[in-house]
């Protein structure tokens, strides 16, 4: 049982189906004048309006890219360099994805200024503190609509208006958001909105920006012209095609969609609570998506049980240092103000529509199961271990983390 | 992550995990912050041999593996050819570890060698 969804989806049939005849049959390049350029062109547009039905905007504030980090990146050195002139502060949260932290963190080597605004323990920034960051400096606002960890949702609405009142753009990384709750830009109150087809059962390697009407920003690709010059390349019309139609589906779909998966989670969140020993949810248990919960338990590490449960056939992900590329524990979770030891512990399940075929009792037995067999072998487990001044061997003197 | 089989095999299957109470040294190694956390423990008899050896393991799937394997390899040895087991030793014995695990979580070694410094002071 696939429990990721977070990470990726399947692309459901409808899509692919859609997709299939714009690989051979119509291959034609949208920027040509003859038929097959015309046929392109017409599915090129097509999809550019679901889009922007989706989220309530106008087809030519869509921009195609390929991807939510191409988009955040477009986003956020697009207006730092068309209004570097004007001030270099940046606001942002301590919880973005990489693909605008990372953005961010270019933009420090080039003297731009970033405040980080703290999330406290429930995973969500404070008006308050947001309104203290902002000087005559700031140039742009960037916080992400939903966390890809915890799930937790951001007061957008609330920060676009402040945002609006100071003449400050205002970005969203909407990616893990779309197709799971409302994202209307109008209501959301935001200048520029990351969104990708991979999360919503579309093919990978597409996504869009939305860029209000009036905002302007320097583009990262220069060439041919294509998407109003503001990101050149031949268009992935198979992709946006598949994109188009995933959004379609997942708005149609989305009270129904919230209903079944907001259910699902609060049945496994229940269970597992009841059932697992020192168990907790990381991050608000009201503010967040219907179809993520992100759980922690005392003394294992998260890579062991994302192992064991592969072994029992559920595929779920973690935020422990182990896992990742760069050994380095989930700054998300560390932000959160958890022990770092605590942080290990995490596990992230991640729902579907088609997650409803699963067993929830079995599949929490299973975690009970692994929890207790992994406690059993953790000298952290109900025992009085003094580990401080242990030396770690892992990192080195170097240590970011002991 | 790309484990070998033998790496899962411990894994799943881990070998001498448990508290020892009767252990003659103690050593623990690693740091929890950072993932892993790994305690060996070892009863040494009067001819220096390790009779008896196991651990218990905070950690990733190639932690608890390298601790399982590590009891395999020492069991019936003596502390000085013990001491000469060595990290690589270990992650050969398990057909390799992704090269990322190799300098983190493969601490039984270390373990090990502080199990059996701990055996020493203890007898001094």
């Amino acid at each position: 049982m696939y429990l990721d969804n977070s990470a990726t989806t399947q692309v459901s049939e409808e899509v692919f189906e859609e997709m299939k005849p714009y690989f051979t049959e119509e291959f034609g390049n949208p920027s040509t004048l003859y038929k097959y350029g015309r046929e392109s062109k017409k599915a090129l547009n097509q999809a550019r309006q679901r889009v922007a039905d989706a989220i309530n905007a106008k087809p030519e504030e869509i921009i195609f890219t390929s991807g939510g980090s191409e988009s955040d990146n477009l986003a956020i050195k697009g207006i730092a360099f068309k209004l570097a002139k004007k001030g270099k502060h940046i606001i942002t949260t301590e919880i973005e994805h990489p693909a605008v932290t990372e953005t961010l963190h270019f933009l420090e080597s080039l003297d731009f200024k970033v405040t980080y605004l703290p999330v406290y323990e429930n995973g969500i920034i404070k008006i308050e503190d947001l309104k203290e960051a902002i000087t005559d400096e700031t140039i742009l606002i960037t916080v992400m609509h939903a966390n890809n960890e915890i799930g937790t949702v951001q007061p957008i609405e609330e920060i676009g208006k402040i945002a609006k009142e100071h003449g400050i753009k205002f970005h969203t990384d909407a990616v893990q958001s779309f197709g799971k709750i409302e994202v209307d830009v109008e209501k959301l109150n935001v200048d520029l909105l990351s969104l990708s087809s991979h999360k919503l059962n579309g093919p990978k390697g597409v996504g869009a920006i939305y860029i209000r009407k009036g905002t302007r920003l320097v583009p990262l690709i220069h060439g041919g012209g294509q998407e109003r010059g503001i990101r050149a390349g031949t268009e992935n019309v198979p992709g946006i095609v598949g994109f188009g139609k995933a959004c379609e589906l997942a708005s149609q779909q989305l009270e129904e969609h919230y209903e079944k998966l907001s259910s699902i989670r609060d049945e496994l969140i229940e269970k597992v609570l009841s059932t697992v020993p020192e168990a907790y949810v990381n991050g608000d248990r009201e503010q967040r998506l219907p179809n993520l919960v992100n759980f922690r338990f005392k003394a294992i590490e998260g890579e062991s049980l994302i192992l064991l449960l592969d072994a029992k056939g559920y595929q779920a992900s973690t935020g422990s240092a182990c896992s990742s590329n760069k050994l380095e524990a989930s700054p998300v979770l560390t932000a959160l103000g958890l022990d770092p030891v605590d942080v290990h512990g995490s596990l992230r399940i991640s729902l579907a529509p088609e997650s409803d075929t699963f067993d929830i009792d079995e599949f929490v037995g299973i975690i009970a199961e692994s929890v207790a067999r992994l406690r059993e072998m953790s000298p952290l487990w109900n025992q009085e271990l003094d580990y401080d001044g242990v030396m770690c061997s892992k990192h080195g003197d170097d240590c970011r983390m002991c | 992550m790309d484990y070998s089989e033998k790496v899962m095999d411990h894994f799943a299957n881990p070998r001498n995990c448990r508290k020892m109470e009767d252990a003659n040294g103690v050593g623990t190694v690693g740091n929890p912050t950072c993932g892993d956390l790994m305690t060996i423990y070892i009863k040494v008899n009067d001819d220096e041999v390790i009779e008896d050896i196991s651990f218990q393991t905070f950690g990733c799937g190639a932690a608890i593996a390298t601790s399982s394997m590590i009891t395999e390899i020492a069991v019936g040895k003596t502390v000085d050819e013990a001491l000469k087991i060595s990290r690589n030793d270990v992650a050969d014995e398990l057909d390799g570890l992704p090269p990322i695990k190799m300098h983190c979580s493969n601490l039984a070694a270390d373990g090990l060698q502080a199990a059996i410094e701990n055996y020493k002071e203890n007898n001094q």
